[in-house]
């Protein structure tokens, strides 16, 4: 085997990634569908942010009287400037999809788990800061989408009881979005974030060598190890070349989209938070803004860093789905997420509105504590249900369920992107 | 480290009857001492860089609120704003409206649901915001929700007949009441 490994010489490129990676990796790991190559997509999207985005830097001015004009000198004076500027936009939009695409995978390999309990809670805090890195990136160009989107997604903190309005004095750095908000964005989104993502990325890399690479069935065992050149890095090279062509072909025919110049005193309407928020936007057309704004989204974060923790019957399998039935129970659960979560929308829409029906209590209790109690009382149903029907172990009842949240997450996120318009009224996506 | 230091001890020849070494256990509390005050040097190194830092960040962000503080908006004499009706002040973020009975209140122009800005529809007397339709009424009472509560406002000072705004500070309400109202 040793023969193997040093039969063929890598060359000065892929000797850097052989410094990420051991010489030799078992075969079962580096199958595609093991990882989907998401993690490496990953990282690479970042690397081509850092790129384009050091290269906007060279041209873009940081202040509410020039940010614009700034965008408007790369677009039409600047060769490629269009041209970098939307690759710096679709690859933030890629990231984001990516990063949670490999979350998905993690979780439905049951990765999460001891030994990799740290990975995943090192993932949750890169995820959050290529989150902040989107969110602080949009406000830049300084247009109308930029300015109201970042007030309407700040207001938010308002409603977190007693400190909200300070805090959100405190990120916008005033009360409302300001030259000062400008340059503290700008600086964090092009110094303090990007350290912090190329610290954690490293020790994150670091940390699934040590838990001996990615997780692979146990039944497979004994591995049988393959040298890491070619066999990983010349898949590696096809999964980013892939990549880097679709960004090109999004970023040649999608331009990055540029309103009019921000102007604090008129509103868009609609005005939408940035697409990655829209599913909280969406709870906050059903909840009181505490529970839509603060209430279930840090629950739902608290309890997602929390699942390694959790006690399980065996060690993972490493096996998608846990099981058969485990694969069966998922299933189900997005069939009944996207049907559940379709039918309660339109319920509150066009038939029960608990704040108008109930307007004798507080808005507190009708149109929070009610609504979340029936959601939580569908998915203890629900859960009661599937556990019977399928059997479920613990591990697969984590993942059923889940999967029902972050399916309704999902479709929540979409109906609020796709199908609300003028007024945030419910409408088809051609009317928009 | 105690056997160690042993066996690397240059042979002791002559001088071993002059030289009087402290006991081992001696130098291990000197030791732990050294130690423990160099992680006390180090941590308060720390805390008056995070300190100095903080102090860096901060300082210059509360000054430049003050020189906002009093900033007063000349809107205009008083006759020249007929009852019931509203005079828009987007450069000051606020609308100057005056009620039937002759009382002027300055209203913010955000809304009080996310903070997006509010328009004035003449024909039906009432703000709107384009954002999630909020409806306030001309003294800023929410006729239509999500917007919880009233939209702010500005006090107002009349000297000499004219109508002046201070528009650098803001005052939140649950609801509109006579008392938020300056009279001529
Ligand atoms: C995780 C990494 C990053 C993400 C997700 C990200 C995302 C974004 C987004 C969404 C925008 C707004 C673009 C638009 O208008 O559509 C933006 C703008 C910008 N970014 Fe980044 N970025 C990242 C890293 C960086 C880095 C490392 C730098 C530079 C050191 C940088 C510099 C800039 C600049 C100068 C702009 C303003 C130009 C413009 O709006 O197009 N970015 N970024
Ligand atoms: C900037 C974002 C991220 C980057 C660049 C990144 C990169 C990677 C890479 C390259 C791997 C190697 C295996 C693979 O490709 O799947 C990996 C594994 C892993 N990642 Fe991430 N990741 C990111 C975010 C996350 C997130 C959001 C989570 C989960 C919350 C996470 C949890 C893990 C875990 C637990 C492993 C070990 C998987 C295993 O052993 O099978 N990562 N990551
Ligand atoms: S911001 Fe005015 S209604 Fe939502």
């Amino acid at each position: 085997m040793i023969n193997q490994i040093t039969e063929k010489k890598p060359k000065a490129f892929s000797n850097i990634l052989l410094h990420l990676h051991p010489a030799a990796v078992s075969e079962e790991s580096i199958s595609f569908t093991r990882t989907f190559g998401l993690g490496g997509m990953a990282a690479l999207l970042i690397v081509i942010q850092f790129i384009t985005g050091i290269l906007l830097r060279f041209y873009y001015e940081p202040f509410p009287q020039k940010a614009y004009d700034s965008i408007l000198i790369l677009h039409n004076n600047v060769l490629f400037g269009q041209l970098v500027r939307n690759i710096h936009h679709w690859s933030g939009v890629f990231l984001v999809l990516i990063v949670f695409l490999h979350l998905l995978r993690v979780f439905l390999t049951g990765a999460y788990q001891s030994p990799r309990q740290v990975n995943w809670i090192i993932g949750l805090i890169l995820f959050a800061l290529v989150i902040f890195s989107n969110f602080t990136g949009y406000l830049l160009p300084w247009d109308q989408l930029a300015y109201w989107a970042v007030t309407v997604s700040t207001s938010i903190l308002q409603y977190i009881p007693l400190v909200g309005n300070s805090l959100r004095e405190f990120v916008i750095l005033g009360t409302e979005v300001n030259a000062e908000t400008l340059i503290v964005f700008y600086t964090f989104h092009t110094a303090v974030l990007p350290i912090l993502i190329l610290l954690l990325m490293a020790y994150h890399f670091w940390r699934v060598r040590k838990s001996c690479g990615v997780i692979i069935p146990r039944s497979e065992l004994p591995k049988t190890m393959v040298p890491t050149y070619p066999n990983l890095v010349y898949k590696e090279g096809v999964v980013a070349l892939t990549l880097i062509a679709l960004i090109l072909v999004f970023a040649v025919f999608f331009n990055a989209p540029l309103l009019e110049r921000a102007n604090p005193s008129f509103s868009l309407n609609p005005t939408k938070a940035p697409w990655y928020f829209a599913g909280i936007q969406e709870l906050l057309m059903h909840f009181h803004p505490f529970f839509a704004g603060f209430l279930i989204p840090l629950t739902l974060i608290i309890l997602i860093a929390f699942i390694p923790f959790l006690k399980y019957e065996q060690s993972p399998t490493g096996i998608w789905f846990v099981s058969d039935k485990g694969k069966k129970s998922a299933k189900l659960s997005v069939v009944f997420a996207v049907a559940i979560t379709i039918f309660l929308v339109l319920l509150n829409e066009y038939l029960i509105n608990f704040e108008m029906l109930l307007s004798w209590l507080s808005p507190v209790i009708s149109n929070g504590i009610i609504p979340l109690l029936i959601v939580l009382g569908i998915i203890w149903i629900y859960s009661k249900y599937i556990t019977k029907k399928f059997k479920l172990s613990f591990s697969e009842l984590v993942q059923s369920i889940f999967v029902l949240i972050i399916t309704s997450f999902v479709v929540l996120t979409l109906i609020n992107i796709f199908f609300r318009g003028t007024n945030m009224q419910l409408t088809f996506p051609w009317n928009l | 480290m105690k056997s160690k230091k042993k066996i690397e001890k240059p042979k002791p020849e002559k001088q071993q009857p002059i030289k009087i070494e402290p006991p081992e256990d001696k130098i291990e509390s000197r030791r732990v001492f050294l130690k423990k005050l160099w992680m006390g040097l180090g941590i308060l190194a720390g805390a008056e860089f995070i300190g100095a830092v903080t102090g860096f960040l901060f300082s210059g962000k509360g000054n430049s609120k003050e020189t906002e503080a009093k900033k007063l908006i000349e809107a205009g004499r008083v006759d020249s704003f007929k009852p019931n009706s509203v005079t828009p002040f987007r450069g000051g973020r606020f609308f100057l409206a005056r009620l039937k009975d002759g009382g002027f209140i300055a209203v913010s122009l955000r809304c009080t649901h996310l903070g997006c800005s509010i328009n004035w529809e003449e024909d039906k007397k009432r703000f709107i915001c384009p954002c999630h339709a909020s409806a306030f009424s001309i003294d800023g009472d929410v006729l239509n929700p999500p917007a919880p509560k009233a939209l702010d406002y500005y006090p107002i000072i009349i000297e000499n007949g004219i109508v002046k705004v201070d528009v650098g500070t803001r005052k939140q309400r649950e609801k509109f009441n006579k008392d938020q109202l300056t009279f001529a």
